[in-house]
């Protein structure tokens, strides 16, 4: 069972979005993260999805993604080479020694404090989901206070493009 | 340009769209458009007595015509009483259009009096769905809804409109569009090339092929090329309870219906053969018995229009996206072009063997149920409704022992005479969708086959049958018990019967027929079996209903034996298959 991240085109109606969760608990297909905004053409969305499945799964999911009409076009895009990204905002205790230490983390993994307050500090960090959970791993989860993270978003490497 | 409300807008699109039946009840949140109906006479209304039965009714008239079935219901209760017969059209891929009332715009999501979020309620078992936002969408929403409907795998489509998008006071332009397109929806007909020309070859090349054919079969002219293709190659077929009239019956290349009531050398054909080649069909689990021992010689070629049932359950070796129409077209063409031909020596062996699994156990070369007994058995009731019907009859069923009888002994060699809930398996579709049967073809003669627990499920439809004189001829196989439920509690459950049996509290059918106008006929007796019969076919013009008591202790067989392969069945009550 791996991660597969699927890229889906689809018209940006209020019933879309329902259909294509809908689809998943009908079949008993299960979602990891799901990001969805309007694209460059307002009345299109673009909806990136991330599941766990094996081949024949995955081609049963983009099959019946497929079959709902809202739905434009997709590709699975851990099919091909694919840059993913994530954003998390991460709220952490930063008292004492730690305030330090844990810039220190903040400027390694290149991210951005952009709140402060005497004990806390509100970090933006960017990347893919490895990076982000390593993170947290690195700071402790014993001073991480609210994690806000968009699940991934992708797209294809090169000259490969996902448009009408 | 004419002006007019949001409910003339309707019906004047529903004319346009070719609509000449819309099968409803009038409730509330429908009144604009009710009123608009009584102000119009190109479409017809029929008035059921349930909104499920709307559904069923327009179901049959679908099943007979290829047309779309077309259903008008109110918001709330009239929405939720149509989803049975949605779920059952989405099931069977049954082309149909439910138009449904919905409180007025500014009232949604306030918990309004007969409120129901029908867009998310019928979501899972809909083809898709549009909310009218504003008036005057209304016409190209029904004609992308009936394009959506009919075209592709077809199936249900609902349109909700909110009581304020039919307001009388508010005109707006009529514009009906020539032709739709949908940027999303571009159902692929055309079969790929190479697939079928590879597809052909392993044709030629089998030594024991099996011709697999489901609903799909039925639709446009899939019916005729498969009946080609099969008589060209002289090859067996099989049929799957909704392919049932697309190859005749009766025909000697018929090996009968396949799956867990399937005969028995239908399914040892499909688990002997090395090439299924299956048209429109898909592999569900009524067929294919455990999925690990399906078939294990056989390589599949799949056929369908919907990518999503290819290699959903069995995986295909060659799978052919398109309709079974273009498919088989240029599959035949294919197979003539080809230099490879079929080793006779190879077929002629396997049709040896078919023919003797037919002599050995099928249930066409001799009767398999025990006629010692003065009991009228549940088989000779549908043969008997065969000869005296000379098997022209369009025949609806309701869900349970006597679907699986009337599937396997009323011999359909035609398509579109064979009117069963196969997907859902819907107690009480029996009835409606014979009135939809009768609708589609006033002159034919529509049979139900149903029993004493399904047709209490939608009887008030007799009502219906009164008010429209619709003539059809209830068959009820009377064996007083949910004969079904009871043959699994037999098979299962050690005859513990629990809730199976109605104590004595069943109605009087001739009585409850009589006060609907109509005529009921008792039948207990076997030697009486024909003659009444003959008695009630002889009534044109009336709707009959035949309770006809049967053997309480019948089984349907073959019957499959769970966890194991197609071959895998019981043959009767103590014989089984190795």
């Amino acid at each position: 069972m791996n991660k597969r991240i699927i890229s889906i085109l689809m018209e940006n109606d209020p019933g879309a979005l329902s259909r294509v969760v809908g689809l998943f608990s009908q079949r008993g297909y299960n979602i990891e993260s799901l990001n969805v905004a309007p694209t460059e053409d307002d009345t299109i969305s673009r909806l990136t999805l991330t599941t766990l499945g094996n081949d024949q799964k995955i081609e049963q999911i983009t099959k019946n993604l497929n079959k709902i009409i809202d739905v434009i076009k997709l590709i699975e895009l851990s099919e091909s080479a694919y840059v993913e990204r994530e954003l998390m905002m991460i709220k952490v205790k930063a008292v004492g020694s730690l305030r330090e230490e844990i810039k220190r983390s903040v400027d390694i993994f290149r991210g951005q404090i952009i709140d402060v307050t005497p004990n806390i500090y509100t970090i933006q960090l960017v990347g893919d989901n490895e990076k982000l959970t390593a993170f947290i791993r690195a700071v402790g989860e014993a001073v991480v206070l609210e994690v806000v993270r968009t699940g991934i978003s992708g797209i294809s490497r090169g000259d490969k493009v996902l448009s009408l | 340009m004419e002006k007019m409300s949001g409910g003339d807008l309707l019906l004047r699109a529903l004319k346009d769209e070719g609509v000449e039946l819309l099968f409803g009840y009038p409730g509330g949140a429908a009144l604009h458009i009710y009123d608009a109906i009584y102000r119009q006479t190109d479409v017809r209304h029929i008035l059921v007595r349930h909104e499920q039965a709307a559904t069923h009714a327009a179901d049959g008239y679908a099943r007979v015509t290829g047309k779309v079935g077309s259903v008008l219901v109110t918001s709330g209760p009239g929405a939720t009483n149509a989803i049975t017969g949605i779920a059952t059209a989405y099931m069977d891929s049954i082309p149909m259009v439910v138009i449904s009332g919905q409180v007025p715009s500014s009232k949604i999501g306030e918990d309004a009096f007969q409120e129901t979020d029908m867009m998310g309620v019928s979501r899972p078992i809909v083809k898709h769905s549009y909310m009218v936002q504003d008036p005057s969408e209304i016409p190209t929403i029904i004609r992308k809804a009936y394009y959506l409907a009919a075209s592709g795998r077809p199936g249900p489509v609902v349109v909700d409109i909110p009581k304020d998008m039919t307001d009388p006071n508010n005109l707006y332009d009529y514009v009906f569009p020539e032709k739709v397109s949908i940027r999303s929806y571009t159902p692929n007909v055309k079969g790929h090339g190479g697939q079928i020309r590879k597809a052909a070859t392993a044709l030629l090349e089998a030594k024991k092929p099996v011709v697999y054919v489901g609903g799909g079969a039925i639709a446009a002219k899939g019916p005729e090329l498969v009946t080609q293709l099969v008589q060209q190659l002289n090859v067996p077929i099989t049929s799957t309870l909704m392919g049932l009239g697309a190859y005749p019956s009766s025909d000697k290349q018929f090996i009968g219906m396949l799956g867990m009531h399937g005969t028995y050398e239908a399914n040892t054909a499909m688990h002997k053969s090395d090439l299924i080649l299956a048209v429109g069909a898909r592999f569900d689990d009524r067929v294919t018995n455990a999925l690990d021992k399906f078939c294990p010689e056989a390589k599949i070629i799949h056929i369908d229009i919907d990518p999503a049932s290819i290699s959903k359950t069995i995986a295909a070796h060659i799978p052919i996206v398109g309709s079974v129409e273009s498919v088989l077209t240029d599959l035949i063409k294919a197979v003539d072009q080809s230099k490879l031909s079929l080793d006779q020596d190879a077929l002629q062996a396997w049709w040896n063997t078919i023919n003797e699994w037919r002599e050995k156990h099928g249930l066409y070369t001799k009767n398999r149920f025990d006629t010692s007994t003065d009991m009228i058995k549940p088989q000779e009731v549908v043969q008997a409704v065969h000869k005296v019907t000379q098997g022209k009859a369009l025949v609806s069923t309701d869900v349970g022992q006597h679907q699986m009888f009337a599937a396997q002994y009323y011999l359909f060699d035609r398509p579109r005479h064979w009117i069963t809930s196969g997907g859902l398996g819907t107690m009480g579709f029996g009835i409606p969708a014979a009135m939809g049967a009768q609708f589609a073809d006033p002159e034919a003669t529509v049979v139900c086959f149903t029993g004493e627990g399904s047709v209490q499920m939608c009887i008030q439809e007799l009502s219906t049958c009164t008010q429209y004189k619709l003539p059809i001829k209830i068959i009820n196989i009377n064996n007083q018990a949910l004969g079904m439920v009871r043959q699994w509690q037999d098979m299962n459950y050690e005859s513990r019967y629990a809730e199976t049996l109605y104590e004595d509290s069943l109605p009087d059918f001739i009585k409850l027929a009589e006060a609907y106008g109509h005529v009921g006929i008792k039948v207990t007796k076997r030697e009486e079996l024909y003659e009444k019969l003959e008695e009630c076919f002889a009534m044109k013009d009336r709707v009959v209903f035949m309770d006809i008591y049967v053997d309480q202790n019948e089984h349907v067989y073959p019957m499959q034996i769970p966890l194991q392969s197609v071959g895998d069945m019981m043959l009767s009550k103590t014989e089984r298959t190795s």
